[in-house]
């Protein structure tokens, strides 16, 4: 195919699928989209090695400008989309300029949950490589800090500022907050994880308010209980990128929706990639909007295989990877563990050298999903296993196969900024 | 001929590139990548050079010998 592809969103999503398309033997032209002023960067270290000031900005850089000139990729970089018109087939930057397209990816991506608490300063999320250069600032200082929300990103941000230094207190009003992803029990082996490190956790509360200035704040919390702290970082989820397309004419809802080939529906020049996308997912029988790395990568090639050959049309039908790094712990979640009626621990999570898999086992007496704790090898049969449908008992056998068979791995330094 | 490299020291075991690509890497005990040959063809190339863009550390990369 010739022509222009528009691809709206530089960070992983709309990076990969512009590189996608040339692997794809698309020669058209191609250009690429970016609100950010920056060179199209990478978000997991942002609260991870980049935020530890481990990593420089040269080690986040997705696509530089001579890697985009080698593969002919126009950046069109520090103007986001402003609108998109279906019809016309012609998208609006904010600067002014119209770009028109033969095909249009949608890569916008997601933003941080606005914190609903605002105090003068103080308060952080961490989502942008501005947003992870602030945080990392107000980390230079010292005092206490508290996270609210618990989740991967809270749970990867207080690992980093534990290892900082700095006094930790992670809130959340959920138990065990990601047993939301892994069920109660497994998630409370994820909260003892903050407390081995000296992380204090506030699970089952929340915050009523945030008062005060940087470096001096009280986060006041529903039982009437208050911490101090010099930085907040909220860390409660994120929202898709769509509300510029309100007017566009694709369907929206909480995501661009999409069909099994990320296609817009009714608009079969729109694809859609990544955390903006909705689509349906032909495994599920549903849709599903997906915030992973992986699945950003993976839908990439897929709308790039799909607007490169129209004639060979592929489904996205991934099973979910997503991986966490927190203090000593490589931590990898394949499939959908939630979907479990009962799981069992092979190896173990605790202790000096934790290493362990949970295999979880759904009520057709399949591997719905896995839970693997610095073991990649154990992880990577238990995608096959899960990709492949495969019995419960079956799949035990596997993983216990692979317990006798490898040495034992030395566990990863206890810092965080190294997962 | 293209050739596969691997950074062994800046991979991190998240093995994308296995799933990917599971007939040149594959991961080891110790959750390192083994690249299970090195030279590939100009055919496979499309396709191994997306599952080397899939890992998260840019470990891999695929050169012309």
């Amino acid at each position: 195919m010739t022509g222009t592809v528009l691809v709206v969103g530089a960070s992983i999503g709309g990076v990969r699928t512009a590189q996608a398309l040339r692997s794809e033997g698309f020669d058209g032209r191609i250009v690429l989209v970016g609100a950010e002023p920056h060179a199209p960067y990478d978000k997991p270290p942002l609260s991870k090695q980049f935020l530890s000031g481990a990593w420089e900005l040269e080690k986040v850089l997705l696509l530089t400008a001579e890697q985009a000139a080698a593969d002919g990729i126009e950046l069109r970089l520090g103007s986001p989309a402003t609108r998109l018109d279906v019809a016309g087939s012609r998208l609006l930057l904010a600067d002014g300029e119209a770009l028109d397209y033969d095909k249009l990816v949608v890569a916008t991506g997601a933003s941080a949950r606005p914190s609903p608490w605002r105090p003068e300063s103080g308060v952080h999320v961490v989502r942008t490589l501005d947003d992870s250069r602030h945080l990392a600032d107000a980390l230079r200082q010292d005092g206490p800090v508290v996270v609210v929300g618990g989740g991967f990103i809270g749970a990867e941000v207080a690992a980093t500022a534990r290892g900082l230094g700095h006094d930790v207190t992670v809130v959340d009003p959920m138990p065990t907050p990601i047993g939301r992803v892994v069920g109660p029990e497994i998630g409370s082996i994820f909260a003892e994880l903050h407390h081995r490190h000296d992380v204090a956790t506030r699970f089952g509360l929340g915050v009523e308010g945030v008062e005060g200035v940087a470096g001096n704040l009280r986060v006041r919390l529903t039982d009437g209980s208050t911490l101090n702290a010099a930085t907040v970082v909220v860390g409660i989820g994120a929202v898709p990128n769509d509300g510029w397309l309100a007017d566009s004419g694709l369907a929206v809802e909480n995501g661009v929706l999409c069909d099994e080939y990320s296609r817009a529906v009714d608009a079969p020049d729109v694809f859609a990639v990544g955390d903006v996308a909705r689509w349906f997912h032909p495994g599920y029988r549903e849709h599903v909007r997906v915030e992973h790395w992986t699945n950003a990568v993976e839908q990439a090639v897929i709308a790039a295989h799909n607007i490169a050959h129209p004639d060979d049309l592929r489904p996205h039908s991934p099973v979910e990877y997503v991986w966490s790094d927190q203090y000593d712990w490589k931590a990898q979640i394949v499939g959908r563990p939630v979907l479990g009626v009962r799981h069992e621990i092979i190896g173990t999570l605790e202790g000096e050298r934790p290493r362990g898999a949970v295999l979880y086992q759904d009520d057709a007496d399949r591997l719905c999903g896995a839970v693997t704790v610095n073991w990649p090898r154990a992880l990577v049969q238990c995608r096959r296993l899960v990709t492949g449908h495969a019995g419960y008992d079956e799949a035990l056998d596997r993983i216990r196969a692979l317990v006798s068979a490898g040495p034992a791995m030395a566990a990863v330094p206890a810092t965080s900024a190294d997962g | 001929m293209p050739v596969l490299k691997a950074d062994f020291g800046a991979c991190q075991g998240y093995a994308n590139c296995v799933d990917a690509a599971p007939d040149v890497y594959d991961i080891d005990d110790d959750g390192v990548v083994v690249l299970l040959r090195t030279e590939i063809s100009e055919e496979e190339r499309p396709r191994i050079e997306e599952a080397a863009r899939s890992c998260p550390v840019n470990a891999l990369t695929i050169e012309d010998a």
